[in-house]
């Protein structure tokens, strides 16, 4: 029940927005979250933006990966 | 998938993390817990199971908001909806069997019930069709926060005939409680992505304190992967650390102002959970301001004495202590179309994800 989808802004009015997946679209409320913008990544949960993905650190935790796998190579 | 999030799928590190877990070797049995039913729906469906190396197993924990809800809850709603309210609720709690009946059975019957995607749709409903509207508000923090969004929004717009029946659930205090059971002897943790949005990895820092690591994880395979590769290296090294592996989700402090939402119309009280009993200070309760909109309070409804049914051992299975194929029902009797238990009726139930991923 913790599912949560990643989803991205399209439009926003007020505390109502639109996200979008894969074409499907979506009405969500941004009761939970300040200063989101359209184009924005952001986790959806029972219509809810719960959070706004960032970017940066994903790039960030993956890269940190790759090289801790590298330097580790057996 | 959003484009910069297809690396979290990518094929080759998959192959990578998996070599590397794999590769990894332990002298004593290790129990890691995963809390989340989404990780343990995830950890099934990709067979993660097949893949951790020897002496490693992973148990499920409490975190199926329906699975933990107690008979007396299902039965008080399955009564709101025979004195004929309008009962909205998230689709996994129709088909649970409470003590006498469910609420998929009470609408079969002529009820109201209706399933919502979000609680905004439950309160829309109240709004627009003028009939007393009872939302079941179970969850955890991931959901308490929208739900207190839609209360004080009911409040700010004056709209009297919406109502929730609290039943909502707080992960710390059952890793407290779970924490300090001698049978389990628990490892480590991989804890509720989702929960943690909310929460913040601060709030887990107690685990500490209980000497057991714990490792904040997102629900890509290559997440998963990561965390039990992180958690194993913090077990082998004694290292009781909460490490946050799913940072492009959540912060330190997780999210304030849902947090502060949920406090401002909930507060803390004992609360029963299936298989786990009372565990202090772990439900969520309207505060005194909102007690109006309180369903338990409003109606008058005294359903029977609630009953277990004593062959399902859904607690058991809730608490880590037993793996579903063990119950004598599974497979056998109880299967996702005839279910006995609710952790066999929930997608996210350790039975229901035993039986279709094995
Ligand atoms: S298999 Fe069915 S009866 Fe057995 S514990 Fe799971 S839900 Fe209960």
């Amino acid at each position: 029940m913790c599912l949560a989808v990643p989803m991205k802004i399209v439009e926003i009015d007020g505390l109502d927005a639109v996200a979008e997946l894969q074409g499907v679209r979506r009405r969500v409320r941004l009761d939970l979250v300040d200063d989101c913008k359209v184009g924005d990544y952001v986790l959806i949960h029972a219509g809810f933006v719960i959070e706004k993905l960032d970017e940066e650190q994903a790039k960030k935790s993956l890269e940190t990966w790759e090289e801790f796998l590298s330097s580790q190579e057996k | 998938m959003t484009d910069f999030l297809k690396d979290f799928r990518s094929a080759g590190l998959l192959n990578e993390l998996r070599e590397r877990l794999r590769g990894m070797k332990f002298k004593k049995e290790i129990k890691i817990m995963e809390v989340c039913g989404t990780h343990t729906m995830q950890i099934h469906r990709f067979g993660i199971h097949q893949m951790l190396p020897e002496g490693v197993k992973l148990i499920s924990g409490p975190g199926c908001p329906v699975c933990v809800t107690p008979n007396e809850y299902i039965d008080f709603a399955v009564e709101l909806a025979r004195a004929g309210y309008t009962v909205a609720t998230f689709g996994d709690m129709i088909r649970v069997p409470g003590s006498y009946s469910s609420l998929e059975k009470v609408r079969a019957e002529g009820g109201d019930v209706r399933v919502v995607y979000s609680p905004m749709d439950a309160y829309e409903m109240a709004k627009e069709g003028g009939k007393t509207v009872v939302f079941l508000a179970i969850g955890f923090e991931t959901t308490a926060p929208s739900i207190a969004a839609t209360l004080l929004r009911a409040e700010a717009e004056g709209v009297k005939n919406f109502y929730v029946l609290p039943g909502g659930k707080l992960v710390p205090p059952a890793l407290r409680a779970l924490s300090a059971d001698p049978e389990l002897r628990i490892s480590g943790y991989l804890l509720p992505g989702h929960v943690s949005v909310i929460l913040g990895r601060k709030d887990y820092l107690f685990l500490k304190e209980l000497g057991i690591p714990g490792v904040i994880s997102g629900f890509e395979p290559v997440d998963i992967l990561q965390s039990i590769i992180l958690l194993l290296g913090l077990i082998k090294e004694e290292k009781a650390e909460v490490v946050n592996n799913y940072p492009r989700a959540v912060r330190e402090e997780g999210n304030p102002k849902a947090k502060g939402m949920m406090w401002e119309v909930f507060r803390e009280g004992d609360s029963r959970w299936r298989g786990l009993d009372l565990i202090p200070k772990s439900g969520l309760f309207l505060r005194e301001k909102y007690m109006g909109r309180d369903g338990f309070k409003a109606f008058d409804i005294s359903p029977p004495e609630p009953k277990e049914n004593p062959a399902c051992r859904c607690g058991d299975v809730l608490k880590g202590l037993i793996n579903p194929p063990e119950c004598p029902l599974f497979r056998t009797v109880c299967t996702p179309e005839n279910p006995i238990g609710p952790c066999m009726v929930s997608s996210e139930g350790s039975c229901s994800a035993w039986y279709k991923f094995g």
